[in-house]
């Protein structure tokens, strides 16, 4: 019993039931999946295939902290990686072919990847600060997505590119798929490899483990590098979901939304040990959190406040340090509690 | 496209320019390809101070403006776009007084912290027209405006409502930017019209004027109630309709048909989409000022008296009228 209470998993998880609970007793309905024109619908699908962009940058984003760097720029390679997949197919003769759809998704994941080697050059060769550096393509890069798509929202009507996030394969949407495919990736190149431990080693003390013979340079580029590419692949989800390219709204604030995610799953933004299986549960909670403020129908004006107090209270809640206090306090209690008793005892003795 | 890329390249180095003004003020600014302020011949020279390009809308304003205020019509137009950055505006301003143009155009980003600089213009006898936001500053230190009625365009949304449904319905409202003042007032405007009437507002929540904010919204709306319950969108932009055709089309339903569709601002997807009969109304929010803001700069500058005020009419489209205006739309 202790065990599960001692898993670093087992606030994480705790939050997220508890968010589904209150959900489905304020509307049942939000626990309700039905079959609908052959495939599953419901409010806890949408919240998976919703999430699906979060999801990647997040992952990204948990490597990025364990070597202790940070990645602002995933929400403006996001936009650039939409801008170049929609550029390409509105420009193309043919949008609705599955080739055009190919050559699209390709050239704007490569285009990622070029900026992500970008970002990691500044921080693992030039050795610039992370915060610093990927501040850099944050402030630009939607600049550059603007340029590509001109000024406005480029919009196609191509099935094939529609089908990336609003289609469905086996009852599940293919986002969840695709989510579901980068986790695989990532946990088996991360913790069936050596590749976790070094970074965890980079993170915990970069010049010692170079000194150990541990590449730091490469690692810490590569963190980068696949956090570029994961966004841009969240890029394409997102501009797939709305079919069109809207690089001023595409990632708009979700480098802090991924840093949270990597927060409430109980990775350290110091660096160093880290857990994919947290980041999952944590883009979970706050997709399911967004649901939330819907499905209980709290205002406009007051949900960014209804938002951060929930975050706030999962954060307190998972804090070693107050749970600590907690059962100090609770211990001492009993504690008082069993030598009163004793005095009791004792003076019946008398 | 070319044009559209050489355009934002010196937009850029103005912007640049502009941070960099702070230590060398006095100088004159590189124009968008134009010579230098001198006022050489008839031309009139005109500084146009614009707010930042963070929208279609924007953009299409900026293009009316350029194509207004151009050579042939008798300009020579100095063009800023200050990044929504409130400082780095009031420093544009500030250079073409320096420069000596003969008007000023600001789209004002924020409200606040004008007079000074407006008191500035008018010490220099430098008329200044305000375009699509206004300021709070004393209406003496600008000699005219020209915008939108954001609430008109709210009410002629709900009245197209109150009309079309008189029977009980469910409506949902989608909103734009919390606290800004397109979703404060196309708001107002809306409720005014539809009060007393059938269509009871069940839920409303911001989408944040954005496609995907207007899409997940929808989603929950539609897990939330089910797509019998809801009867009628309301969608403070046209992109965030467009969102909530996506989610609509996602649960099965009919946009247009099963779940009725008002929106406001008219952009070319937006109609498109109205042509096709997924939207059913949509209320223009007309970005074309260029020619009304020339026209008043030409005016104040003969010295004739001027309405401080002057709005736009928004016009409205139904389906058939989408599918005629198509063809012709510059935006």
């Amino acid at each position: 019993m202790t065990g599960i209470f001692k898993n670093r998993l087992f606030w994480p998880v705790v939050s997220l039931l508890t968010l589904v609970v209150v959900n489905t007793i304020a509307r049942p309905q939000f626990i309700e999946i039905t079959m609908r024109d052959g495939r599953l619908y419901g409010a806890l699908i949408d919240i998976l295939r919703n999430s699906a962009p979060l999801m990647l940058v997040a992952l990204g984003m948990t490597i990025v902290i364990a070597t202790r760097g940070i990645d602002l720029s995933v929400g403006a390679v996001m936009a650039v990686s939409g801008a170049v997949a929609l550029t390409i197919i509105d420009g193309s003769g043919n949008p609705g072919s599955l080739g055009t759809v190919a050559v699209a998704v390709v050239v704007a994941v490569l285009v990622a990847l070029v900026l992500g080697v970008w970002n990691g050059f500044l921080v693992a060769v030039l050795k610039i600060q992370p915060i610093i550096a990927t501040l850099v393509l944050m402030l630009a890069g939607r600049g550059v997505a603007l340029l590509i798509t001109g000024g406005f929202i480029t919009t196609v009507n191509s099935d094939p590119f529609s089908f990336i996030a609003s289609g469905y394969v086996l009852l599940l949407p293919v986002a969840f798929f695709i989510s579901v495919a980068a986790i695989a990736v990532m946990s088996l190149v991360e913790r069936r490899t050596a590749l976790g431990v070094l970074t965890e080693a980079v993170g915990i003390n970069p010049e010692a483990s170079r000194l150990a013979g541990v590449r730091s340079r490469g690692i810490i580029w590569s963190a980068y590098i696949v956090s570029g590419t994961l966004a841009g692949v969240a890029g394409i989800i997102y501009a797939s979901n709305i079919k069109a390219a809207d690089a001023n709204a595409a990632g708009l604030f979700i480098e802090l939304y991924a840093i949270l995610a990597v927060v409430l799953g109980g990775t350290s933004l110091s660096g160093g040990k880290f857990s994919l299986a947290g980041t999952v549960i944590g883009v979970l909670i706050i997709q399911t959190l967004d649901s939330t403020i819907l499905f209980l129908g709290v205002p406009s004006a007051q949900s960014p406040v209804f938002f951060a107090i929930v975050v706030v209270v999962v954060v307190v809640v998972q804090s070693s340090r107050v749970r600590g206090a907690l059962s100090r306090a609770s211990a001492s209690l009993t504690r008082a509690k069993t030598d009163t008793d004793d005095r009791e005892k004792a003076e019946v003795a008398r | 496209m070319k044009k559209r890329f050489l355009s934002t390249l010196a937009l850029a180095g103005v912007a640049a320019f502009a941070l960099a003004a702070c230590s060398s003020s006095g100088d004159t600014e590189s124009s968008d390809g134009a010579a230098p302020a001198d006022g050489g011949g008839d031309m009139i020279t005109v500084g146009f101070a614009q707010t930042g390009s963070e929208s279609g809308w924007r953009s299409a304003n900026t293009e009316s403006m350029k194509t207004a205020f151009s050579e042939d019509n008798g300009f020579d137009l100095v063009f800023n776009a200050a990044d929504n950055d409130p400082a780095a505006q009031i420093q544009a301003v500030r250079s073409f007084i320096n420069q000596g143009v003969d008007a000023i155009v600001i789209a004002p980003i924020v409200e606040d912290g004008w007079d000074d600089v407006l008191q500035e213009a008018s010490d220099a006898g430098i008329p200044v027209i305000l375009e699509d936001r206004t300021v709070s500053a004393s209406d003496d230190l600008y000699a005219s405006w020209v915008g939108l009625d954001f609430q008109l365009e709210g009410q002629k949304a709900g009245e197209w409502a109150a009309e079309t449904f008189t029977e009980p319905t469910n409506m949902v409202v989608l909103e734009g930017t919390t606290g800004s003042a397109p979703a404060n007032d196309r708001a107002t405007g809306f409720d005014m019209a539809i009060e007393g009437t059938p269509i009871e507002k069940i839920d409303s929540q911001t989408g944040d004027f954005t496609r995907d904010g207007g899409k997940t919204v929808m989603e929950s709306f539609l897990q939330k109630y089910g797509a019998d319950e809801i009867d009628l969108v309301y969608a403070h932009n046209d992109d965030m309709a467009l969102g909530a055709i996506e989610a609509i089309e996602a649960a099965g339903a009919v946009p247009g048909e099963d779940i009725m569709i008002v929106s406001i601002d008219a952009v070319h997807d937006g109609m498109q989409a109205l042509a096709d009969g997924k939207i059913n109304y949509i209320v223009e929010c007309n970005p074309l000022l260029g020619d009304k803001a020339a026209e008043l700069v030409k005016a104040v500058l003969a010295g004739d008296s001027v309405e401080k005020r002057t709005i736009v009419e928004d016009q409205a489209f139904d389906q058939e009228a989408a599918i005629e205006a198509l063809p012709n739309r510059s935006y």
